[in-house]
């Protein structure tokens, strides 16, 4: 594998093919070692796709780098784009595509365990893919099972089954995600542990074959298959366990030659009882916890053994101390699932205090799209016992402000304090047990010296700012721009006054704004379609309330479906033909009635939705003006927005 | 042009005790407004708490909604009534003023109907006609926001007959409609009898479901004439109107559905205001005193703690008021005691008047001859009155002072372009018609907290009577110091009571008592106002030469 490396010796310039924090974490190591880093969405190619293997060594090459780092997601598990680099007379920062290729596949990972003799879960990765094999292996297995893909990992297409007729369910939706995000459908089974705790162990190899551990760390709180939290070390664990894990994930890492940094995830029970679950063939995303308690820097040690020097380090050399501990912030809605938000980020606020570690690659401005991983930055925070690091966690989240979109903040300032997270009781159901918690997660009121501030921006402002039109709504208030002596929402008494609006909340806010509000004006608030506001971790966006709405009574009508109406002949006629039947359900503006009159043909339509609960005249009756001619109620057909008059 | 600048040490005793005094008399006009406007509507907590069980708004919750998201809005003279009446009558039972609906500025009428059930006093005739007036030299659409049980009949012989009594009301509609400016009424509540001609003489009118009624006798009236036993809502209710009898033109669900039909009548008024003679520029702040950051006087260290050992300096207060303090100043050097000059208020171009002293024939030639100026420019006029008289004496009357101040008033009378009132400091005699006081009409008329209005000062009032009594006295002459003194007390106190800006606004002497901070934004909002009429050619009448 050595050999087909093109260049030896030091790193002359690396190109990143990467985004956002790691790219600015990988940059940070190359800037105090004095290595030019080519971020491409910075640097060269804004538009370059970090998917697109080709295009990057094309990029790569064009930039003058004479290596390649890909950081974590994106392709940096393609063992294919690997070899590309490589193929391309460029150095890859990471382990050898063999390695990759073998750790890459679970099934054929699982095997390697195996046959060292390292415990994996009961399970099944056999090649014969079919419903039936997979179905039947679960039932040996024993539910519920978990169905993982075979060709990736990262929480992507897994899925629970807790029996059969779930499993059949869950096999299809697995391989139609498995295949979008790995481009492999193949699927392993495992038996499903579903309380345990998730400890991995942080690996570092040379070219030479020389090879160390740094550790583990616990990242058992997850939610939807996706980390949270992640602590080094983990709290707790026996210590012949600890071993056994280090142990077993320097055997494995050796026997795949591995190069570079990896990580062996393995699932630990109540009992003590352990199993491998996966290696990753990468700088993983929480990797600073262990930096932090190791002092190493795993960037700077990746870069020299691409540059193919030795390790330098034996075991005994490392010593973990204190503890470390690092939550993710995402911009999703704990409140609704985790399910990600989008949005663009207004302002951020990061906190400064000296052992708390920020990585982000945000800034104001910037769009959180679903194209992208919902990870907005990682805070962490060491100590030299696990209560003082999470102490100081606890108090650097309540100094980050992120506004503009929603984030888990205010989920995580309640994570790192809830008791069961500090006991160190965490296992990977925990947040579903514990979340929402008891009493519900009600949101917290806003304060009164938010609104004052939102009112005080949104009048003092020009109201027709452009930020509104940018996010294509109508904001800017008919004719009060800059100069408009209407402005500012001024009034006699010298008291501005507006209606604001806050999701679904509403109110007359009033305030001086010639006087200083120092709790008001000592909030931090941005400014982008509206004003956005920090409460208690929740980012709020205020806007002008707008104003009444016209539509309102054919919605109503609409929504009073239920409440029966006659329908009456608009002028005196002869009935020509009735369209309906008693019981038909009719929408509204549907034709009942064709009524002849002053020789023209008039259509007598329902005049809400219902059904039609008594029909008055026949074809052929002769009806006076005004006359009744059916009757629409409500009922079981009124639809959704049916609700008694 | 020339920038005025400021010879105000904002650190001098005197401007300290300026500062302080104005800050007591606005803390006394704050709170006076909180007592009216404070809870959203007039009535005691209890009254509202009853209006909104109906589902009603209050009356200012109902304006903040009818008006465009944000803006501005000039109410009329809040504190109507106070201190008039023997009960509370708070803002005389109504709310009047200017806003943006749609983006076009209209008047606003909305009765108070937790005043009173917001009944017309006198004085909310007064206040509904002043409103009106203002529609229709100003060409602005009406909305009626009615909710009222029609006349307070105690009251029914001030409120009824005359001409400018409840009836000039439907007069001013019809008038108006026939001008093109559009008369809308939202029936929020009651209309009763003679209030029901309010929507019914609407151009177009909505009508709330469930709490408007409109009818020309209510239940117990019919009750009465006709033995028919009738509910309001079968009587007048939106079913009958919006359905039946076409009185109204649209049923709302609610007090915010209204408001937004409202909105909507208004956006499909299609009105743009007439081409001004002048392109406005782009506004600036006032280069002097606008705000402190360049630690200069602020208005307030300028005007005068007590007028009579202190001095209102005009330019002081233009400085204050103009755009970048940039003056263009007329004849700075001949009748020095009114100075006049151009300059821009919020890009708005003005011809200022303001008093500088006495009135003397030179200074009040010379403002008629500025008047002039402003009227064939077609340029929008403000007085800044704060005025003691012309001056008096043989010379004076000799030289023709009467003729003089005559021209003057002329001027004011007949110049046609949009004229504007600040009552910045005294407001005595014949010259408060000399700078467009009340009887000249100027489109608006407002008061600073500090202002005296009578037709002579108290003191001056005080020693003309006593001086006239004095003559039937046996002897021809007082008995003491104190037997004067004592005949002089209750004249002086009451031309203290009736002198105050709050008896004077409370009777609707001027359109409302404002901040002097707020007088450059309300005259902006003023010329806003005005200029949706057209600025017609001024023929003066006689000057007397």
């Amino acid at each position: 594998m050595a050999s087909t490396r093109a260049a030896q010796g030091p790193i002359r310039v690396l190109f990143v093919a990467n985004r956002g924090e790691i790219a600015a974490r990988i940059e940070r190591t190359c800037r105090r070692l004095a290595i030019p880093v080519v971020l491409p969405h910075r640097d060269a190619d804004p538009g370059l796709d970090l998917l697109d293997a080709d295009a990057i060594v094309a990029a790569a090459l064009r930039s003058g780098a004479d290596a390649v780092h890909p950081g974590y997601g994106f392709l940096s598990e393609q063992a294919a784009f690997a070899q590309a680099v490589l193929d391309a007379g460029l150095r890859w920062v990471g382990p050898p595509p063999r390695a990759m290729r073998t750790m890459g596949d679970k099934s054929a990972a699982r095997r390697l365990a195996a046959s060292l003799g390292i415990p994996v879960l009961p399970g099944y990765d056999g090649d014969d893919q079919s419903d039936a094999a997979l179905l039947s292996a679960a039932e040996r297995i024993g539910f519920p099972v978990l169905v993982k893909p075979a060709g990736g990992g990262g929480g992507k297409g897994m899925r629970v089954a807790t029996d059969r007729a779930v499993l059949s369910h869950a096999l299809m939706a697995a391989r139609r995600e498995a295949a979008a995000a790995f481009g492999d459908d193949r699927l392993l089974l495992e038996r499903h542990v579903a309380s345990g705790r998730h400890v991995e162990v942080q690996v570092l190899f040379d070219a030479l074959g020389h090879g160390v551990h740094l550790g583990e760390r616990d990242c058992s709180l997850q939610r939807r298959y996706q980390k949270v939290l992640e602590e080094a070390p983990a709290p707790d664990l026996d210590p012949a366990v600890r071993d056994a894990l280090a142990s077993a994930a320097l055997r494995l890492a050796a026997s795949v030659e591995y190069v570079s940094a990896g990580t062996c995830e393995f699932l630990v029970d109540g009992d003590g009882a352990w199993w491998f679950l996966e290696m990753n063939t990468r700088l993983q995303v929480e990797h600073p916890v262990t930096e932090l308690v190791t002092g190493r820097d795993l960037v700077a040690d990746q870069l020299r053994i691409a540059a193919g020097e030795a390790l330098g380090i034996r075991q005994a050399d490392v010593r973990p101390d204190g503890h470390a501990v690092e939550v993710r912030i995402y911009a999703e809605d704990p409140a609704a699932g985790f399910l990600p938000a989008t949005g663009r980020v207004a302002d951020v606020l990061w906190p400064e205090r000296a052992c708390v570690r920020v990585e982000t690659g945000i800034s104001p401005g910037d769009e959180v799209t679903a194209r992208f991983d919902p990870m907005l930055a990682k805070l962490a925070a060491c100590g030299t016992t696990r209560d003082g690091a999470l102490d100081l966690l606890a108090r650097a989240l309540d100094e980050t402000v992120v506004l503009g979109l929603t984030t888990n903040l205010r989920f995580l300032r309640w994570l790192v304090r809830a008791p069961v997270v500090r006991d160190g009781m965490a296992r990977t159901d925990t947040i579903d047990g514990h979340w929402p918690p008891p009493g519900g997660w009600e949101m917290p009121a806003i304060p009164e010296a938010a609104w004052r501030r939102a009112a005080r921006e949104l009048l003092a402002g020009d109201p027709g700012a452009p930020a509104g039109a940018q996010s294509g709504e109508a904001e800017a208030p008919a004719g009060a721009r800059s100069g408009d002596p209407w402005r500012a929402g001024w009034r006699i008494d010298g008291v501005a006054t507006a209606r604001i609006r806050a999701g679904d909340e509403e109110r007359t806010v009033r305030v001086a704004l010639d006087d200083a509000d120092p709790e008001a004006d000592g909030l931090r608030a941005a400014a982008d379609g509206g004003i956005h506001l920090d409460v208690e971790g929740r980012s709020v966006l205020f806007r002008l309330a707008p104003a009444p709405d016209v539509d309102r009574a054919a919605r109503e009508a609409a929504g009073h479906a239920g409440s029966s109406a006659q329908v009456r002949a608009p002028m005196p006629g002869r009935v020509l033909a009735v369209h309906v039947v008693e019981g038909d359900e009719v929408a509204a503006g549907e034709v009942l009635v064709t009524l002849e009159a002053m020789k023209m043909e008039h259509a007598v339509t329902a005049p809400n939705g219902g059904v039609v609960t008594e029909l008055l005249v026949r074809a052929g009756d002769q009806v006076g003006g005004g006359q009744a001619l059916a009757v629409i109620g409500g009922g079981e057909g009124a639809g959704p927005g049916a609700r008694p008059a | 042009m020339a920038v005025l600048r400021t010879r105000v040490d904002p650190t001098s005793a005197r401007a300290v005790a300026n500062r302080e005094a104005m800050g007591r008399l606005v803390a006394d006009l704050r709170d006076r407004q909180a007592r009216v406007a404070g809870r959203g509507a007039g009535g005691d907590e209890a009254s509202i708490a009853r209006h909104r069980s109906r589902g009603k708004l209050p009356v200012r919750e109902r304006i903040d909604r009818l008006l465009d998201p944000g803006t501005a809005f000039l109410e009329l003279s809040q504190l109507a009534a106070g201190g008039v009446y023997d009960e509370d009558v708070p803002s005389a039972g109504i709310v009047t003023g200017i806003g943006r609906i749609e983006g076009t500025t209209c008047v606003i009428v909305a009765n108070d109907a937790t005043v009173k059930g917001g009944t017309y006093y006198p004085l909310t005739v007064k206040k509904h006609l002043r409103a009106q007036e203002i529609a229709l030299e100003n060409r602005l659409p009406c909305l009626y926001l009615v909710d009222s049980g029609g006349a307070y009949l105690p009251l029914q012989a001030e409120v009824f007959p005359d001409r400018d009594h409840f009836g000039r009301i439907f007069y001013n509609q019809a008038r108006m409609s026939a001008l093109g400016i559009p008369q809308v009424a939202l029936v929020m509540g009651s209309c009763t009898a003679g209030g029901a001609y309010v929507p019914a003489m609407s151009d177009e009118t909505v009508i709330v479901r469930g709490t408007g009624t409109i009818f020309l006798g209510g239940p117990p009236l019919v009750k009465a004439a006709t033995g028919e036993d009738v509910t309001p809502e079968e009587l007048g209710g939106a079913g009958v109107h919006a359905r039946i009898s076409g009185v109204a033109d649209h049923e709302a669900l609610d007090d915010e559905h209204a408001l937004a039909l409202g909105r909507s009548i208004v956006a499909n008024l299609a009105r743009k205001p007439p081409e001004t003679p002048w392109e406005r520029r782009t506004p600036e702040p006032p280069a002097v005193g606008s705000g402190g950051s360049d630690g200069s006087a602020g208005l307030y260290d300028v005007i005068p703690a007590d007028p009579r050992t202190g001095r209102l300096e005009a330019r002081e207060v233009i400085a204050r008021l103009v755009d970048g303090s940039r003056f263009h100043e007329f004849k700075p050097l001949y009748g020095e005691t009114l100075v006049c000059g151009f300059a821009h208020l919020e890009g708005y171009p003005v011809a200022i008047l303001a008093n500088d002293g006495i009135l003397f024939s030179e200074s009040a030639v010379k403002g008629a001859h500025f008047i002039e100026l402003a009227a064939q420019r077609r340029v929008p006029l403000v007085f800044l009155q704060n005025v003691a008289g012309f001056m008096v004496g043989r010379d004076y009357e000799a030289g023709g002072i009467a003729k003089h101040g005559a021209k003057l008033v002329t001027a004011v009378a007949c110049a046609e372009v949009p004229k504007f009132t600040v009552m910045t400091g005294g407001s005595f005699g014949a010259g408060n018609y000399a700078m467009a006081g009340r009887a000249y009409q100027p489109r608006f008329l407002w008061s600073w907290p500090n202002s005296r209005i009578s037709v002579m000062g108290g003191r001056q009032a005080a020693r003309v009577l006593s001086t006239v009594r004095e003559a039937a006295l046996p002897g021809g002459r007082w008995p003491s110091d104190e037997a004067r003194d004592a005949f002089e007390a209750p004249i002086l106190e009451s031309y203290e009571r009736e002198g105050s800006p709050w008896y004077a606004t409370a009777r609707l002497w001027d359109d409302g008592v404002i901040d002097p901070l707020d007088t450059r934004r309300v005259l902006a909002m003023g010329i806003e106002a005005a200029l949706h009429a057209p600025i017609p050619e001024t023929r003066f009448g006689v000057f007397r030469m």
